[in-house]
């Protein structure tokens, strides 16, 4: 009657075998996600490398065709999400200012609020909310279409026409991406940085305009705008690469779009948080 | 229908212990020890029931995946050609899908343009009248500015036919042709790919290779085809129908159900 009984999962063969084999699932599983890993930065890295390839050697070619490609997604990742971006940009002056002003003005130091502004937003905050924001309205949108084309044979009719999809469908994506992020954010920054004074006005703190400009202005150096315009360079590039490779490089079906999406927005935030950090070192090693 | 063609000394296609792979899963093989020689000119059916790799055996025949194994040469070129120095080469094949396989955000208009705009670097206005007479020559001018999605399976395909034929291949791949067609739609395809066997006069009345792939030979018996049928992973080279014979029609029985009867 042993069989079935509770005291049979208890017994000391099954205690002794429980820590190994929970030991051993353990390490199968953090290997398993270490290989996985790497075959993903394999993949992402080879898929880069092509990328960069045919936009250097097929630039001027079919351009009449892929220019207006490049335009219609400049305008996707920038121009048609200006209103969005308007709204974050007065919720993010509000945000800074709203809770920096107060405390400033406790410890007597309001004549810091430009720096501050400046280290948040055009540093940090600016370039990496554009980044996810850009991702979340035009990255996913770019798994579902390519996952979609290349799960309905789209990309095999491509090729059979003699069409590279990597030129055609990536290349101009990573053009719009790229420069999109980078316009984005400075819209941003400008719209955070006018909103900002405009809620310190609003909060009585005795600064004029022209104080608040020349605050911003004397915390700028030049590093921070050569280091703003490679970052959201560099934001828009590996964003449209994560994207990419999970919607085009690998053969779909129609249900595991859904799943590409997840993987992708997930890898462009940790790479996206990745080379910030990496250009923090930077920053924080040359100044 | 279809006349003789002249052997020159170059086949369009010539395949020697050919081993296909699966296009989802290329490491599969779906056929091997495949054995073809296609003159240019010859008219070709591949047959095969549903699952026999008739669609991976086109679409390595495309140039989409390579071979696992074998030689396979196009126009006397080793196949795949996917570099660029060797592209005006690989133009001269024409691939046709099954379910058309346009492009869902590009109108009717603009997807038989695309091959043009690209190889031709021509913007759509510009591919426009070349686009107009295609799409005119194959009664889809009323539906130019329609997009995919609104289309029927009949003019889909009919679509993906002038798209591949937008710059002039040579030799034309077909899915399944007359697969899921009206009997309307279905005596157009024959009439018009065989008038583009003999010499259409979008090709200035030059016969063009063609071969495509069914599973269901009936409609094409009496047009001057030349048969394949592949089966069990092989592919059996049968020829022209004058030279069917009891072999033959054991290979074919699956496929004409009359056959099976009478044998």
């Amino acid at each position: 009657m042993q069989n079935g009984n509770i005291t049979t999962f208890d017994s000391p063969e099954v205690r002794s075998l429980r820590p190994r084999r929970l030991w051993q699932f353990s390490i199968a599983r953090i290997g398993r996600g270490l290989f996985r890993l790497l075959f993903t930065v394999r993949g992402l890295g080879a898929f880069a490398l092509i990328t960069l390839g045919v936009i250097f050697t097929k630039f001027g070619s079919a351009r009449r065709l892929i220019r207006p490609l490049v335009y219609h997604e400049m305008a996707r990742a920038s121009v048609r999400l200006a209103p969005m971006f308007l709204f974050v940009s007065a919720g993010l002056g509000l945000l800074v200012i709203g809770q920096t002003v107060s405390w400033l003005t406790r410890v007597g130091a309001i004549n810091y609020l430009g720096p501050v502004m400046v280290v948040v937003v055009f540093r940090e905050l600016g370039p990496l909310l554009t980044a996810f924001l850009v991702l979340a309205r035009i990255g996913t949108a770019n798994v579902v279409e390519l996952g979609t084309a290349r799960a309905m044979g789209e990309v095999e009719a491509l090729e059979a026409l003699g069409i590279d999809p990597v030129h055609y469908l990536v290349f101009p994506r990573v053009l719009g991406m790229a420069l999109g992020v980078f316009t984005m954010t400075v819209y941003l920054i400008l719209g955070a940085l006018a909103s900002g004074w405009l809620w310190a006005f609003l909060q009585d703190v005795p600064l004029r305009p022209t104080q608040y400009i020349h605050q911003v202005a004397g915390a700028l150096r030049g590093l921070d705008f050569a280091l703003l315009a490679l970052k959201t360079l560099a934001f828009g590039f590996i964003i449209a690469i994560v994207t990419c490779y999970h919607g085009l490089a690998q053969p779909l079906r129609l249900e595991e779009v859904s799943h590409a999406t997840v993987r992708a927005v997930a890898q462009s935030v940790v790479a996206c948080v990745l080379i910030d950090a990496l250009f923090i070192s930077i920053y924080l090693a040359v100044s | 229908m279809n006349p003789e063609p002249s052997q020159p000394s170059v086949p369009a296609i010539q395949m020697e212990g050919v081993v296909v792979g699966s296009l989802r899963d290329q490491r599969a093989v779906v056929a091997e020890e495949i054995n073809w020689t296609v003159h240019p000119g010859e008219f070709w059916v591949i047959a095969g029931l549903q699952g026999s790799g008739k669609a991976d055996f086109l679409m390595m025949t495309g140039g989409l995946m390579g071979p696992l194994g074998g030689s396979y040469r196009f126009f006397g070129e080793p196949m795949p050609i996917f570099e660029g120095a060797r592209l005006q080469h690989r133009l001269r094949l024409g691939l046709v899908f099954e379910s058309g396989q346009l492009f869902n955000q590009l109108t009717v208009r603009e997807n038989v343009a695309l091959p043009l705009c690209y190889h031709r670097n021509l913007s759509q206005a510009d591919a426009v009248g070349a686009a107009g007479a295609m799409l005119d020559l194959l009664g889809l001018t009323a539906l130019a500015e329609t997009t995919p999605g609104a289309l029927g399976g009949n003019w889909l395909k009919r679509a993906g036919l002038a798209r591949a034929l937008m710059l002039r291949p040579e030799l034309l791949l077909l899915a399944n042709p007359l697969a899921g067609l009206d009997l309307r739609h279905g005596q157009w395809w024959l009439e018009f790919l065989g008038k583009l066997s003999c010499g259409h006069p979008l090709y200035g009345g030059r016969p063009i290779t063609l071969a495509l792939t069914t599973s269901d030979i009936r409609p094409w018996t009496g047009l001057g085809c030349r048969f394949a049928v592949l089966k069990d992973g092989r592919l059996s080279v049968i020829g022209p129908e004058a030279e069917f014979n009891g072999e033959t029609r054991y290979l074919l029985a699956d496929l004409i159900p009359e056959t099976k009867r009478d044998g």
